[in-house]
């Protein structure tokens, strides 16, 4: 790179421009004072090309996110009854026999999910399916991050689904079914909508 | 020896090693003088080293490092998952790096910056790696912010500290590229609306972000107050979002995924989000509402009558702090504070308030008001507005009693 920048102003607008900065942007001399970098350029360029291109290969390693629409999802599936047994393994110790209380929270709800929570639940706070297998996937267990295969998360996912009542124990959860789970909490969640100003929401 | 006992400061471990070794006379000496003979050669304590009189006895020598001096018992308050700030012991605005609060989903990864990479995929015309030399060489820029987690409020009791009610807010100077800057190498698609921030630790952090404040100041950083990031803090390479809850500015940063729409990960619904009025529950509440409380006088400080300076941080994440108020007669009336230059926008500001208590019992307290228009509000204008199945963006005045032995109290607020 031979050519030196004006670093402190490295605003999109300006980027575009070709003007010489330091007779049109800086016309007061005060102005121009103020600005320990000012340096002979006449743009900034489009790409330094820095970095290389990433490969589909280790994108695809690292791309374990899924989205509410069921972008993500690996191929396989779960069922209840057999996540129950993964979770009285590797999950109860921490969020309690079938879910409910543990050290970590419980994750069942045991109430009426329309009335007031008394604990922030899957069944009555989680507002997408999909969150679930993508969480437990990313991060659990808390002790063994990351050592889940695909129909393990599947079925834990299948099983928290069911213990919680948003589905019947003989449902399949695949990457086409699980986008579909409507969940209790989903229609309570609306986004910030505060800008400022004296109102106090 | 009859000296104060005073808390093993680090420094000791190295000094007697010094000793030891025969590095330095003058250690050696002070060390032979020492009463505790044999033990103080398995490690020196602090209080052994003050001298009757430090102009009869030439000091240590010149280290690797600096230290803190012994005499200043500073430290954050660490739990499981985070550790605090201590706010009442700052002076100015700068928090040392060592003592900028945690928040970490899964502990802190020790990740080897040479082996380190940033992805950015999804809706750009060209994906791309970028190792932690690569984003070095982008053009560069420094910015003084604070950084505030959301859940950062605590009351019940009259003895916590301004570190216990709400030392999850610290600031630094952060130094990297503007994720603009980075935006414009991989070509973001105008279609790109969201994208998705995701940490190399062992939760895999992640938060959706709208790509506009990508645009705006968002800042991929790997300097903090003139070093590298501390490991705590992102080592080696951090989002920093300006202003917005702490735990959307991801740190361990590995990935950017451009995106239209978020993708709903756990952080930002089943946490980080906050019942409000009528059942609902809100999310994506990324500005950091504007606060202040006064850190001295403040529990646990001991004040006498006579003349005071009130000091404190105020901060707003929409913008700048444009008055701070106090009142020492219990919020009946208010007072303008000065504040200390710099003014910056979305940082801690410093605010002063000069007092001459009269001794009688009362209650002083602050409120901000920022660029917006907005003041902070009480407790109980907070309940009023979200009901009381809350939580998160708690930022409501907060009130000292001082008593008229001179101790100062927080004066808890009635939650449920």
């Amino acid at each position: 790179m031979n050519k030196l920048w004006l670093v402190g102003i490295l605003e999109a607008g300006l980027l575009m421009s070709q003007r010489p900065i330091n007779t049109v942007l800086f016309p007061d001399r005060d102005r121009a004072q103020e600005i320990t970098y000012l340096i002979k350029s006449d743009s900034i360029p489009a790409r330094f090309g820095f970095g290389r291109v990433a490969t589909s290969t280790e994108i695809a390693r690292l791309d374990i996110d899924i989205r509410p629409d069921g972008k993500g999802l690996p191929a396989g599936e779960g069922k209840p009854v057999a996540g129950k047994v993964i979770f009285a393994q590797k999950c109860a110790a921490c969020h309690g026999v079938g879910g409910v209380g543990g050290p970590n929270g419980s994750l069942v709800t045991t109430t009426d999910p329309t009335k007031k929570r008394p604990e922030k639940t899957i069944g009555n706070y989680w507002p997408y399916a999909t969150t679930i297998f993508d969480y437990i996937r990313r991060a659990m267990p808390f002790s063994e991050p990351g050592s889940l295969t695909d129909a393990e998360v599947y079925n834990l996912t299948a099983y928290l689904l069911n213990a919680n009542g948003i589905i019947d124990d003989k449902a399949v959860v695949n990457a086409k079914t699980l986008p579909n789970v409507v969940m209790p909490a989903q229609q309570l969640f609306v986004p910030d909508d505060r800008k400022g100003g004296p109102e106090i929401k | 020896m009859t000296k104060k006992i005073i808390h093993i400061n680090k420094l000791t471990g190295k000094l007697s090693r010094r000793a030891m070794l025969g590095g330095s006379a003058t250690v050696a000496m002070a060390i032979a003088q020492t009463a505790h003979g044999k033990a103080v050669q398995e490690g020196l304590s602090f209080t052994e080293l003050i001298p009757d009189d430090p102009t009869k006895q030439v000091g240590t020598l010149a280290g690797e490092v600096g230290t803190r001096s012994g005499f200043e018992k500073v430290i954050k308050k660490p739990s499981d998952i985070s550790s605090r700030s201590p706010l009442q012991d700052f002076y100015g605005i700068i928090t040392p790096s060592d003592l900028h609060f945690e928040r970490h989903h899964a502990g802190i990864p020790v990740i080897d910056p040479n082996k380190h990479e940033l992805v950015i995929h999804g809706l750009v015309d060209k994906p791309m790696v970028f190792t932690v030399a690569d984003l070095k060489r982008f053009p560069s820029v420094s910015r003084i912010a604070f950084l505030e987690c959301s859940g950062n409020f605590r009351t019940g009791k009259e003895a916590m500290s301004p570190q216990d009610i709400c030392g999850l807010t610290s600031q630094s100077e952060w130094t990297g590229v503007k994720l603009s800057t980075l935006f414009r190498e991989v070509g973001v698609k105008p279609n790109a609306s969201w994208f998705l921030a995701e940490g190399g630790d062992a939760a895999i952090m992640t938060r959706s972000i709208p790509v506009k404040k990508g645009w705006d100041d968002a800042i991929i950083a790997y300097g903090q107050n003139g070093e590298a990031l501390r490991p705590e803090q992102g080592y080696p390479v951090r989002l920093f979002l300006p202003g917005w809850e702490g735990n959307t500015s991801i740190k361990w940063l590995r990935r950017l995924e451009l995106g239209d729409a978020p993708w709903q990960t756990r952080e930002e619904t089943s946490k980080y989000s906050e019942g409000i009025k009528g059942g609902k529950i809100r999310q994506f509440s990324f500005d950091i509402d504007a606060r202040s409380i006064i850190t001295f006088p403040a529990f646990p400080a001991q004040v006498e009558k006579g003349w005071i300076e009130i000091r404190g941080l105020a901060w707003s994440g929409r913008g700048k702090v444009v008055k701070v108020e106090v009142s020492t007669d219990a919020g009946k009336s208010w007072h303008i504070a000065e504040l200390q230059e710099p003014v910056l926008d979305k940082a801690h500001v410093r605010f002063r308030y000069l007092w001459h208590w009269n001794g009688a019992e009362t209650e002083i307290m602050s409120r901000v008001t920022d660029e917006t228009g907005y003041i902070q509000p009480t407790f109980k204008q907070l309940i009023e507005a979200r009901g009381a199945d809350s939580g998160y963006h708690f930022n409501p005045i907060t009130a000292w009693q001082l008593k008229a032995d001179g101790r100062v109290l927080n004066k808890p607020e009635n939650v449920r």
